[in-house]
C-alpha cells in the first residue's frame, strides 16, 4: 500500500505540475474528495469487527436503530452468495457498511454516498459460517446500526 | 484480465434504479489450488464507482469477502431516461473496467 501510495503521490505530483488537475477542479469537474478516496486497507484487514469500524470511522461508538433495515436471509444454503440489502430512512446519509462478524475480515463492503444517492444498496457477500451481519449508517456524523443473524450451512470462503 | 461488466439502468420516476453484475473471480486469498495445494492469491475489486453524466453519484470500497461476479444495486436521483451511466472498477493488482449505458 505505501508503494501504491507513493506511486499515486508521485503520479498526482506529475499531473500537478503540468496543471491537469489543478484545471479540472478548477472548473469543477474533480472534488478534492475524489482526487483524495483512497481504499480504506486497515479497516478492510482488520481481524475484528470493532476494530473495522473503528478503522473506518476513527469511533465504535453504534447506536441500534431500526431507521437502518437490513434484508438478509435467515439461512444461507451456500455462504459463498449470501444477498445483503441495506437501506435507510435516515437523512444526509454518508456512507453504509456491511459487517459480517465471523469472517476473518469482518469489513466485506462499504459505499460512499452523494447528496443524489438513495440510501438503498445490495449486493452479495461470502460467509465463512454463521454470523451476525450488521449494517452500519453514517448519518449527519453519527453511527447507526443494525444486526441480524445468518445461518450458513455450507461456508463460502473455504477450498 | 479486464472483466465485463453488465448494467440494466432504469428511470423509475423518482430516482434511477442501477442494477450491475460484474464478472471477477473476487479470490479471497485464502483458498488453495485443488490440484497443488498452493495458495491461490487475492484477486478482488477494491472500488467501483458509479456516474451518471460524469457525476460520481455513489462509491464502493469492496474487500475480498464480496462474492465472485459481484452483483451491486443503487440508486440516484438527478438523471432520467435516455442520460448515461458508467460504472468502472480498480482491483488489488491495479486491473480495470469500465462500462457505460443508457438510462431506459
Amino acid at each position: 500500500m505505501h508503494e501504491l501510495n507513493s506511486k499515486r503521490r508521485t503520479f498526482l505530483k506529475g499531473m500537478l505540475a503540468n496543471g491537469a488537475i489543478s484545471a479540472l477542479v478548477g472548473a469543477g469537474l474533480l472534488t478534492p474528495r475524489q482526487l483524495l478516496a483512497a481504499w480504506p486497507e486497515a479497516a478492510f484487514t482488520s481481524d475484528s469487527l470493532d476494530g473495522a469500524v473503528q478503522a473506518l470511522y476513527s469511533s465504535g461508538d453504534m447506536e441500534e436503530s431500526d431507521r437502518v433495515r437490513l434484508k438478509v436471509p435467515e439461512i444461507a444454503e451456500n455462504g459463498a452468495v449470501v444477498p445483503v440489502r441495506v437501506e435507510t430512512d435516515l437523512e444526509n446519509v454518508e456512507s453504509i457498511s456491511i459487517v459480517v462478524a465471523e469472517n476473518p475480515s469482518p469489513l466485506a463492503a462499504m459505499f460512499e454516498l452523494t447528496p443524489r444517492s438513495i440510501p438503498n444498496v445490495s449486493t452479495r457477500v461470502k460467509m465463512g459460517k454463521t454470523s451476525q451481519v450488521l449494517a452500519v449508517v453514517k448519518a449527519d456524523g453519527r453511527l447507526y446500526s443494525t444486526q441480524s443473524e445468518v445461518k450458513v450451512t455450507i461456508g463460502g470462503c473455504g477450498g | 484480465m479486464a472483466g465485463s461488466i453488465k448494467i440494466r439502468a432504469k428511470d423509475k420516476g423518482e430516482h434511477v434504479e442501477v442494477k450491475t453484475l460484474m464478472s471477477h473471480a473476487m479470490e479471497t486469498g485464502t483458498r488453495k489450488d485443488s490440484k497443488t495445494g498452493d495458495l491461490i492469491p487475492a484477486h478482488y475489486i477494491r472500488e467501483v464507482t458509479i456516474e451518471a453524466n460524469g457525476e460520481v453519484v455513489i462509491r464502493a470500497n469492496w474487500g475480498p469477502a464480496v462474492s465472485k461476479n459481484p452483483y451491486l444495486s443503487v440508486a440516484f436521483t438527478g438523471a432520467s431516461r435516455g442520460d448515461t451511466v458508467k460504472v468502472s472498477w480498480v482491483d488489488n493488482k491495479g486491473e480495470s473496467a469500465t462500462q457505460e449505458a443508457e438510462i431506459k
